[in-house]
């Protein structure tokens, strides 16, 4: 049965620059959405602040990755040099005073795991690799990756509104409003 | 009040010291979508004859020399190499110790520069990241091979074996194994994550078909929205902050698989920082060879400008001057150490039969950067290349004195020998050059060569803030620093 039953997205809203997209995304702020985002080719400054997003928790994520890392070199030194193959080499002891010998090792697992949690962690928080996304159907979005400045209002937000949300858009400096569907 | 404070009171004293005006970093006014246009078009558009009359050879010179080279060697033995028992590290390691050095530029641009927050990089850290990498890869290729039967070298990981035998952790080389895998890891890492909004670019550009597909799914779905960017920009400093004492270590663990063993001329604490030092200074050049010529042929002048060349030269001038310290450290420490096999390996590397793989150091490592001392050298690209290259060729010099002429001549007469590298040395070596080349070209052709989003980024209209200035601006020139209206103030 073929259907062209299509859900509705939300709101897409070019800006002129990133000034206006800066101003603009303070006042959608200000008015109370939650599930909405400003779509730049690069990392607006203090746009997080604008959009009232709080600071990444990923540095957490990779500081215990870190500690992993380095616990896991030590691990492997130890276990190995000391507990079940013990070899005199170097002149260097075989028990635990021989771990400065150890410190190289257990700095690079340090920065390769945290390098790991770094990659994992992002892409968990941004929850990609997402290869389809409703905004994609636009026409216009694919300059959010060039030289296009969008805000999106998702309609599963609770203040949206068809003609209200639309009206704010307009109000607040959006230009080529367009009603973004996805294909249910 | 608070309106009043916001502008800076208007001295009358007559001071009205000239500020430097910053440089732009992007000439032109260039719009985002000519950035977008031009990178993606090196991409979209056909190659220019001479991509392919560089790419052709070095194909074929990698084909023969990495191809050829490694199934000769590993079909006869290692034996065809020039290693003796004597010089065992001979031109292998030689070659690994360069390329290694070669990364360090990439990575410095990408992680060093950016903690300091010297915008200028973003034009050139792709291309030096990239360089890293193909860099590392090179150089990986000449301690496996090395081990002798590289069918073993995954000995040389740490995973329970037949023998029960286990690595070696107190080693230098194996603190290299670590090192040198982590390095190549994160770097491929960082190079990869900022890729992706790039990659995105170029999806969003591609009509659909095959291409749209493979950039779609390295993108990884990226949408550009802001809550991808505030944990991507974390993400990004993040990165920067752990290569950063990485690509430091990195070098320093190579200088330690010399420095920890009890070899006169090696056995010294210098060694790391001027391993560093000279690894910076190498990579420089590199990454000057190889973009002055790439922003000539696809035409990036106005995005790679010679404020960054600039800003290369002098990198490589004070990189130069530090290694130039060192060798005359080394010398010093030799002489006031009182100790004669000490002396005498210095000795050896100035006045013995390697005598003209000492000067060639001393005069393409110390002497041509100095140039770069004037502005008129810095600005003329063929002084600028000319200098690149001496450096490399130096900088392979400077590994070739540190290993063949120490192990030369050790403690022991009846050891003494001079190496000659075989063929098959020499044969790997430049195969290993046009591995680098080719797989460089090929990035050229197929990943976006420069940091799209960071280009952008650092235009000064990129600033939120940038039309509120503009609305009420000071005009720049009449900018009084606060130190000016002390002054000015303490005089009225």
């Amino acid at each position: 049965m073929s259907t062209t039953r299509k859900r509705v997205y939300g709101y897409l809203a070019e800006f002129k620059s990133a000034s206006a997209l800066y101003k603009a995304a303070e006042k959608v702020r200000d008015a109370g959405f939650r599930k909405w985002d400003c779509y730049t080719p690069y990392p607006v400054h203090g746009l997080d602040a604008a959009m009232g997003l709080k600071r990444s928790i990923l540095p957490w994520f990779v500081f215990f990755g870190g500690v992993t890392g380095c616990a896991t070199a030590f691990a492997l030194a130890y276990s190995t040099q000391v507990l079940i193959y013990p070899t005199v080499v170097q002149a260097k002891p075989t028990n635990i005073f021989t771990v400065p010998a150890f410190f190289p090792i257990m700095f690079e697992l340090t920065i390769l795991f945290s390098g790991f949690t770094v990659l994992f962690g992002l892409l968990g928080l941004i929850q990609l690799p997402r290869l389809n996304h409703p905004l994609f159907a636009s026409k216009q979005f694919h300059r959010a990756t060039d030289d296009g400045f969008f805000i999106a209002i998702e309609a599963r937000d609770a203040k949206f509104n068809p003609d209200v949300t639309r009206n704010m858009l307009a109000e607040i400096g959006g230009e080529n409003i367009e009603l973004v569907e996805e294909e249910d | 009040m608070a309106s009043t404070s916001e502008h800076a009171p208007h001295t009358d004293t007559g001071i009205k010291l000239p500020v430097l005006k910053r440089e732009k970093l992007i000439l032109n006014d260039r719009s985002y979508h000519w950035i977008t246009d031009r990178i993606c078009g090196i991409i979209e558009n056909r190659q220019p004859f001479l991509w392919w009359l560089l790419f052709i050879p070095s194909a074929l010179i990698a084909l023969i020399g990495v191809g050829g080279g490694l199934v000769h060697l590993v079909s006869t033995g290692v034996g065809i190499w020039g290693n003796t028992n004597r010089v065992m590290w001979g031109w292998p390691i030689v070659n690994f110790v360069f390329w290694i050095g070669i990364g360090h530029a990439g990575t410095l641009i990408s992680a060093i520069l950016f903690l300091t927050r010297q915008n200028w990089r973003t034009s050139i850290n792709r291309a030096a990241e990239a360089m890293t990498i193909f860099a590392v890869m090179c150089a990986g290729i000449f301690p496996a091979f090395h081990v002798g039967r590289v069918w073993f070298a995954w000995f040389l990981a740490p995973i329970p074996n037949a023998n029960a035998i286990w690595q070696n952790f107190k080693s230098p080389l194996l603190w290299d194994v670590f090192a040198v895998s982590t390095y190549f890891t994160i770097s491929l890492i960082f190079w990869f994550l900022g890729m992706v909004p790039d990659l995105a670019t170029i999806r969003d550009r591609c009509k659909p078909g095959l291409r749209k597909i493979l950039y779609g799914i390295f993108a990884l779905g990226w949408r550009g929205g802001n809550r991808q960017w505030s944990h991507y920009e974390m993400a990004y400093l993040l990165l920067a902050a752990l290569s950063t004492p990485l690509v430091l270590s990195v070098h320093s663990v190579v200088s330690f698989d010399f420095a920890t063993s009890v070899v006169p001329g090696w056995h010294t604490t210098i060694f790391p920082p001027y391993f560093v030092a000279g690894a910076i200074f190498g990579g420089f050049a590199m990454v000057l060879t190889i973009m002055v010529p790439a922003r000539f042929i696809y035409g990036l002048q106005d995005l790679i400008t010679m404020k960054h060349i600039d800003n290369m030269a002098k990198i490589i001038l004070l990189t130069g001057t530090i290694v130039g310290y060192a060798y005359l450290m080394e010398l010093f420490v030799a002489f006031y150490s009182g100790a004669i096999y000490e002396m005498d390996a210095f000795k050896f590397r100035i006045a013995g039969p390697y005598w003209w793989a000492y000067a060639c150091m001393m005069s393409l490592n110390v002497l041509s950067p100095q140039v770069f001392w004037f502005k008129a050298c810095r600005e003329n690209l063929w002084v600028v290349m000319i200098v690149a290259m001496c450096v490399n060729v130096g900088m392979w010099f400077e590994r070739f004195v540190i290993i063949v002429t120490t192990l030369a001549r050790m403690w022991l007469p009846g050891d003494w020998k001079t190496f000659s590298p075989s063929p098959q040395d020499q044969m790997l070596f430049v195969g290993t050059i046009g591995l680098f080349l080719m797989l460089f070209l090929l990035f050229l052709r197929f990943l976006p060569c420069i940091n799209i989003a960071e280009v952008k980024w650092a235009k000064t209209e990129s600033d939120p803030h940038f039309e509120d200035n503009e609305a009420h601006s000071d005009d720049g020139a009449e900018e009084i620093p606060a130190y000016q209206k002390e002054l000015a103030e303490s005089k009225g």
